[in-house]
């Protein structure tokens, strides 16, 4: 079925010719805020760390086939590209981490006032990059 | 009484005769997301340090890192709930945005089958490093 606003959406331009007007939000006319920025930002977190959990899953089955296979993964695991894709993971599974309590606090009904929320968001941005560099720092020092 | 009811029931006698509104199963979706990102809290500070604990280890490290019973089931329920939420994260997301019917029951399918794959994989291959 097509989405019944579309019913509403159908008009002709100057010339007389039917057109489709773009269907609310208008995303490219929408200025981005960090309402919405956050929030997009939850769910493309969550499904690039659904990338993060099938190479965890590859990285467990690496170990538990052998010495060898493993090697092989941590290889690629110590390699550029892969310090520079681990690191992207860290980023959003802190983002969705940090997020994902802002959410559960709104679920619980607590921080729905703009002022809260706005405010939450920035701390959610604070903390993820707080928490993403504490990991990493951690992780050198440990060499 | 009359009135609490009223106010219970959301739905209008015409939404209902043309059945619209929830398949009934909601709730429970909503529920199973919320519970399985809270047991993720913990797990995921655990799994963060395990990590850091296992940088650069060799298979030896991992496998007896995996043999302490407490590793073995945190990781399993570290594996369990995150599998699961990926699952239910992806369901909303591909019926959020999929709007073309087979191809969305299509794309349901092949994700779940995907999530219970390398879900499998990562909960055979923790128990076969801890035994």
């Amino acid at each position: 079925m097509h989405d019944v606003r579309e019913t509403l959406m159908q008009g002709r331009n100057s010339d007389g010719q039917p057109v489709r007007r773009p269907l609310s939000p208008h995303l490219q006319v929408y200025k981005p805020q960090i309402s919405s920025v956050l929030s997009i930002f939850h769910r493309l977190s969550g499904v690039a760390l659904t990338g993060g959990v099938v190479v965890l899953a590859l990285w467990l089955a690496a170990a538990a086939e052998s010495p060898h296979t493993f090697l092989i993964a941590q290889r690629l695991v110590d390699s550029f590209a892969g310090q520079l894709v681990l690191f992207g993971f860290t980023v959003m599974l802190f983002y969705h981490f940090c997020n994902g309590i802002r959410h559960l606090l709104w679920d619980a009904g607590y921080g729905f006032d703009l002022s809260t929320m706005h405010r939450t968001g920035y701390i959610v941005i604070g903390a993820t990059l707080l928490l993403a560099a504490l990991a990493w720092v951690v992780g050198f020092a440990i060499g | 009484m009359n009135e609490v009811n009223s106010a219970r029931k959301m739905r209008s006698a015409l939404g209902q005769v043309r059945g619209y509104g929830p398949a009934k199963s909601g709730l429970r979706h909503w529920r199973a997301q919320r519970l399985s990102a809270i047991a993720l809290l913990p797990l995921t500070f655990y799994f963060v340090i395990s990590i850091l604990v296992l940088k650069g280890a060799n298979q030896v490290a991992v496998r007896a890192y995996m043999h302490e019973p407490w590793n073995a089931v945190l990781f399993l329920g570290l594996a369990v709930c995150l599998f699961y939420h990926a699952q239910l994260g992806l369901e909303v997301v591909i019926e959020d945005y999929i709007h073309n019917e087979g191809r969305r029951v299509l794309l349901l399918l092949l994700m779940r089958g995907s999530v219970a794959f390398f879900g499998l994989l990562a909960t055979i291959s923790i128990l076969k490093l801890a035994l």
